[in-house]
């Protein structure tokens, strides 16, 4: 396992480098120059020229590369071209709203998912698993801004059950906090919920042909038994990768998530620094959100070696 | 848990046909979820082709004096804010998503197919680089990697196609790359190699024939995930920009005017998932009819 953990680790060395490098040329690869951006309309071009000197954009690419890859690694993004602000603050301002709807809809999404999954496996061709499957399918087809829009128009102008956007911080109101916080949840899970029900269920299909299934059945087990102590177990290990490869899905989703409820998460940011020309603030989101989706994965493969014995990595 | 017993399930399980169908009429009748689907694609096709002839108005045509009229004979889906028949966009629209969705899809299939080809039969360092490029690809949410390319490129519906084929490169170099490893060590492989058959003639009539089951799968699903990222970079305002009737944007747009006009947003909104679904309905029933091993 060990030595598993030091090859993936290894093989992550290289593609973290190809990410930088990738985030890095973002601003280089931008059809305005990051100094007449920051100066505004009203620039002179030794303005321009001095602060171009001031940033380093008159030295040679790799010179600048290292440095900024070096102030990276220490935590220093540089500053907001609109608010000055730094951009590791500013992530790391709206960081706990995105982690607080992220965890929301990861947590519906499998509370709701591995009964379904289940059900609809063991009713294979019942009218419960073709709802189900038709779901799956159905889940990943509809646009989260769109389960967004009606659940809004529902649940919000028509039913006002719940308020259609904004956030109020836990440390505010929980009760307030919860409150504005289910419709974006169900956006944003939904696709994860639909993906996780598809999993569940083949895994779960895939589990109950296999012997020792049979074998506990023959030994006088019961199906409860069987079904939950036997293959329930065994058919989630694939979806616990299937939720770890998730956190991209959902970073993903909070974009648009976050931007239809108003709701002042990194993806909120990410859309209005588009819109602002922020481009320091885009590529520490990009690079954030990159290296969460790189450890993601790694997580995930470690996972997978410790809790399938059968596969071996050597 | 009494309830959810049923006994005959491995057995039903187990009686999974495993061959395949040989000709497309039999792949139909004996897949009729497959038919279905491709009908429905067949559809939207054809209203995307007879669009002129199916909407009676002109898609950008404004018309203050009408603006955000109810559904009614004259305009079944109502009108927008700028008195535009929201019928005729969502219909035109149809001709912005479908081509933008093969396009990329196309993007993705070429360049990512040519890497992946590469990498697994030449082996070597070639492999180990460019799977190394494909991996930095894939270390981005697809859709983040997206909205990035657009932010440096700038909005637009070019741009927006442009960044989905870059994105979808690395499904199709990594299926391109597994299959030819495994395909290239088989005895016919070895056979045709034997008798002086040269690597382009080896790629072209022995390993691409036998990819192409994979791949029609791949392609369905990826038209879909095509379709839905260029609507979410529209609907973001990155994608189409006006006058143009493209269904993202049409929905952000109508988000606007939810109080009181929903229409605005349920038309294009009902669109993009029906288009959306097929292409994922079909990928999804062509899995199962071509490949049974991978049915769940």
């Amino acid at each position: 396992m060990l030595q598993y953990l030091v090859r993936r680790l290894a093989l992550m060395v290289p593609v973290a480098f190809l990410v930088s490098v990738a985030v890095f040329s973002l601003i280089h690869l931008t059809p305005v120059d990051p100094a007449e951006l920051i100066l505004g309309e009203e620039r002179s071009p030794e303005a321009v020229i001095a602060l171009r000197h001031e940033l380093g954009l008159d030295r040679p690419l790799p010179d600048q590369y290292v440095t900024w890859i070096s102030h990276a690694l220490r935590g220093d993004l540089g500053r907001s071209i609109r608010t000055n602000q730094p951009v590791t603050k500013a992530i790391l301002e709206r960081l706990p709203a995105t982690l607080e709807l992220g965890t929301a809809a990861l947590a519906w999404s499998v509370l709701l998912a591995i009964p379904l999954g289940t059900i609809a496996a063991l009713r294979r061709g019942s009218p419960i698993d073709v709802l189900a499957t038709g779901f799956t399918i159905a889940g990943v087809s509809v646009p989260n801004f769109f389960i967004g829009i009606l659940l809004i128009l529902v649940l919000s102008v028509d039913l006002r059950l719940f308020p259609p956007g904004g956030y109020t911080p836990l440390t505010e109101s929980i009760p307030d906090n919860l409150h504005r916080l289910v419709l974006p949840a169900i956006t944003l899970g939904t696709v994860t919920t639909a993906i996780n029900t598809r999993f569940t269920r083949s895994s779960m299909l895939e589990v109950l042909r296999q012997d020792y299934i049979r074998t506990a059945r023959a030994k006088g087990a019961s199906w409860r038994q069987v079904i939950v102590g036997h293959a329930l177990k065994n058919a989630l290990i694939p979806v616990v990768t299937v939720v770890g490869i998730q956190v991209g899905a959902i970073l993903e989703g909070a974009l648009v998530t976050e931007t239809i409820f108003s709701w002042p998460g990194v993806g909120k940011l990410a859309i209005d620094s588009i819109f602002g020309r922020d481009y320091p603030i885009i590529q520490g989101i990009v690079l954030m959100i990159a290296f969460s989706f790189m450890l993601a994965n790694l997580a995930v493969d470690l996972a997978y070696a410790w809790l399938d014995p059968r596969i071996s990595y050597a | 848990m009494s309830t959810v017993y049923s006994p005959s399930l491995p057995e039903d399980v187990a009686e999974t046909p495993v061959s395949q169908p040989t000709s497309l009429r039999a792949l139909l009748r004996t897949y009729p979820r497959v038919a279905v689907a491709s009908g429905l694609l067949i559809l939207l096709v054809l209203v995307s082709v007879l669009a002129p002839w199916i909407a009676l108005h002109d898609p950008t045509a404004t018309d203050a004096s009408n603006a955000l009229l109810g559904p009614s004979a004259a305009h079944p889906l109502g009108t927008d804010e700028l008195g535009r028949d929201l019928f005729a966009r969502v219909i035109w629209g149809s001709r912005v998503s479908l081509p933008i969705a093969f396009v990329a899809v196309a993007v993705g299939l070429t360049v990512g197919g040519a890497i992946g080809l590469t990498a697994g039969y030449r082996g070597g360092l070639w492999d180990l680089l460019l799977m190394r490029v494909i991996d930095a690809i894939l270390a981005f949410p697809a859709l983040i990697l997206a909205i990035a390319i657009v932010a440096v490129l700038g909005p637009g519906l070019r741009n927006a196609m442009i960044a989905i084929g870059i994105v979808q490169l690395p499904v199709y170099a990594r299926l391109m790359r597994a299959q030819v490893l495994s395909l290239k060590g088989l005895d016919f492989v070895a056979a045709a190699r034997a008798l002086g058959a040269s690597p382009m003639r080896l790629i072209a009539r022995h390993i691409l024939p036998n990819l192409l089951n994979p791949l029609i799968v791949q392609i369905s699903l990826s038209a879909a995930a095509a379709m839905l990222a260029e609507a979410t970079l529209s609907f973001l305002g990155l994608g189409a920009q006006p006058p143009t009737p493209d269904w993202g944007f049409m929905m952000n747009t109508g988000a606007q005017f939810l109080n009181n006009d929903p229409w605005l947003a349920l038309g294009p909104g009902l669109a993009i998932s029906i288009a959306v679904f097929a292409f994922n309905w079909l990928g999804d029933a062509l899995r199962d009819a071509l490949d049974p091993r991978l049915r769940g």
